[in-house]
């Protein structure tokens, strides 16, 4: 059973997050200390709201830290909503914040002129290409969206998924053992559940792997493991 | 059931840039309980709202709508274990509508795992109550509902006398109930609080035709056409839904984002399943559920 940790910066309700891993056999325990999420086979990083309270409240908890230093391990980490828009370098959201910086890229206003934003409602994903985050799940399912912003990922190559809201915009991305995704599939029904139960999947392989003591990354798909965590380096 | 992602020469297709229109089942709650027991074979507790909730999940329901009628005082506690017992076993969005009187009324419900908040009474009491609500969670948790009924033909043609020539009667014009629809606010017209309630940060509408609701005569198609046409947030019809060509001609004929239903649903007439297929077979994108129940 892969033991997973909600990152709790009182951002947002992280109920719902919690109770659809428990629904897919995970160990569910959401937290805000680091020292107790340092522990966990996989790490998810929620959260509802605006950017650079959200950017300070992490730092203010370490996690930060944490979450680079897990990936480092070789710790698979998922960021939902606000938590994937955190991953990248920088947000243009109420006047602009430094992001975790995990992945090269920036996060800009949705640009849907004549549509609504926020975009809410359910939209369908196509996956640009394989990754074992979206086993099982057809090419153009509808996830549950809420969101105003979006991440603009600088390496082609991260974009795991993408869906149309005025623009075609990078909703998903997978740079093993990183993930993240735009939408709420803790309320996206049956294709989000299978989603989380993937990342379950993947942290329950992952832990396995490192039993023997921290290789860095494992294999997801051909495609995706050609990137790097390096910040600042080229991707490969 | 497909496993794995289609092949590459699958995705070259774009989805429809159109909003998917959604079906929403309804349950009146009192006291914890659905009002009114269903005809559903194999519920285990037929009052259980959070089990009728996870059967319409699982038949493709895009969203729930649980309007509270409990009169008592304790109220609040009761949406509130209603919200959190939801969120903790049914994985699509849901509103909670009744009894939210307070930011820190919907605070509670909204922790509680809600996504949104309906408001009806309370707003009209007290119209900043709306503006308060989206400022503090945003518009997109505050759905403003509205009973409306077409007002009396003396009444309206009494009133409009210094409509231009030819303009006459042109406008209808709906009467705004409250109390769940045992009290008229005076100098209210539907059309116009939609707008006014929009304009305060409503971020959707939840529209009820008083005139319609409890028939099966189908939606008022004019009423919400003239606010779907009044209003720039999703339209949700409700009130009258007795045939699946019911909920198609809401959506193409009344412009309504959303399609709400609660008799048709809950004593199984028809399963949301069916009512998408319907709106599916009528050329309305709409959430196909077929493809991903590997979950579970």
């Amino acid at each position: 059973m892969a033991r997973i940790v909600v990152l709790d910066y009182g951002m947002g309700n992280l109920r719902s997050v919690e109770k659809a891993l428990e629904r897919v056999g995970a160990e569910a325990t959401v937290t805000g200390e680091a020292e107790r999420a340092a522990e966990a086979d996989g790490l998810i990083l929620p959260g509802v709201g605006a950017f650079p309270r959200a950017v300070e409240r992490v730092r203010e908890l370490g996690l930060d830290r944490l979450i680079a230093d897990r990936l480092e391990a070789g710790t698979p980490v998922l960021g939902i909503c606000l938590g994937y828009q955190l991953i990248f370098e920088s947000s243009a959201e109420l006047g602009g914040a430094q992001g975790l910086s995990l992945l090269e890229g920036e996060v800009i206003a949705l640009h849907a002129p004549g549509l609504k934003v926020p975009h809410i409602g359910w939209e369908p994903v196509r996956w640009e290409r394989d990754s074992e985050l979206t086993d099982g799940i057809e090419g153009t399912t509808p996830f549950y969206f809420v969101h105003s912003f979006t991440p603009r990922p600088a390496e082609p190559t991260d974009v795991l998924g993408t869906a149309e809201h005025g623009e075609r915009f990078a909703c998903a991305i997978a740079r093993p053992p990183l993930y993240g995704v735009q939408f709420h599939p803790e309320k996206s029904s049956a294709a989000g559940l299978r989603l989380l139960r993937n990342f379950a999947g993947i942290c329950v392989s992952k832990s396995r792997i490192k039993g023997g003591g921290g290789r860095l990354r494992a294999p997801d798909s051909a495609s995706a493991s050609q990137g790097t965590l390096d910040r600042g380096g080229a991707p490969a | 059931m497909a496993l794995g992602a289609p092949p590459a020469d699958g995705r070259a297709e774009s989805p429809s840039p159109v909003a998917l229109k959604r079906v929403i089942p309804c349950l009146d709650i009192e006291a914890g309980r659905v009002v009114k027991g269903t005809n559903f074979v194999g519920l285990r507790d037929a009052g259980d709202p959070v089990e009728l909730a996870e059967r319409y999940d699982t038949e493709g329901a895009d969203e729930l709508v649980f309007l509270d009628i409990t009169a008592s005082h304790e109220r609040r506690e009761t949406i509130v274990e209603l919200a959190r017992r939801t969120a903790d076993n049914v994985f699509i969005p849901f509103t909670i509508g009744g009894g939210i009187r307070s930011v820190a009324d919907a605070q509670a419900v909204l922790d509680a795992g809600a996504d949104k908040v309906s408001v009806n009474t309370p707003a009209l009491a007290r119209p900043e109550l709306i503006g308060e609500l989206a400022e503090v969670f945003g518009s997109q948790c505050v759905v403003i509902a509205i009973d409306a009924k077409a007002r009396a033909a003396a009444a309206a043609a009494s009133a409009p006398c210094d409509a231009p020539p030819g303009h006459f009667g042109e406008t209808p014009e709906y009467d705004v109930y409250v109390d769940g629809g045992r009290t008229l606010v005076e100098d209210r017209e539907a059309i116009a609080w939609a707008d006014e309630a929009v304009e305060r940060g409503a971020g959707e509408v939840l529209l009820t035709s008083m005139d319609r609701d409890g028939t099966t005569d189908g939606y008022e198609l004019e009423l919400t056409r003239a606010v779907a046409d009044a209003v720039s947030v999703p339209v949700i019809a409700s009130g009258g839904a007795g045939r699946l060509s019911h909920l198609v001609d809401a959506v193409v004929d009344g412009g309504a984002d959303a399609v709400l239903a609660a008799s048709i649903f809950h004593y199984g007439t028809f399963s949301v399943a069916d009512a998408k297929r319907a709106m599916s077979e009528a050329g309305i994108a709409v959430r196909d559920t077929g493809k991903s129940r590997a979950a579970g």
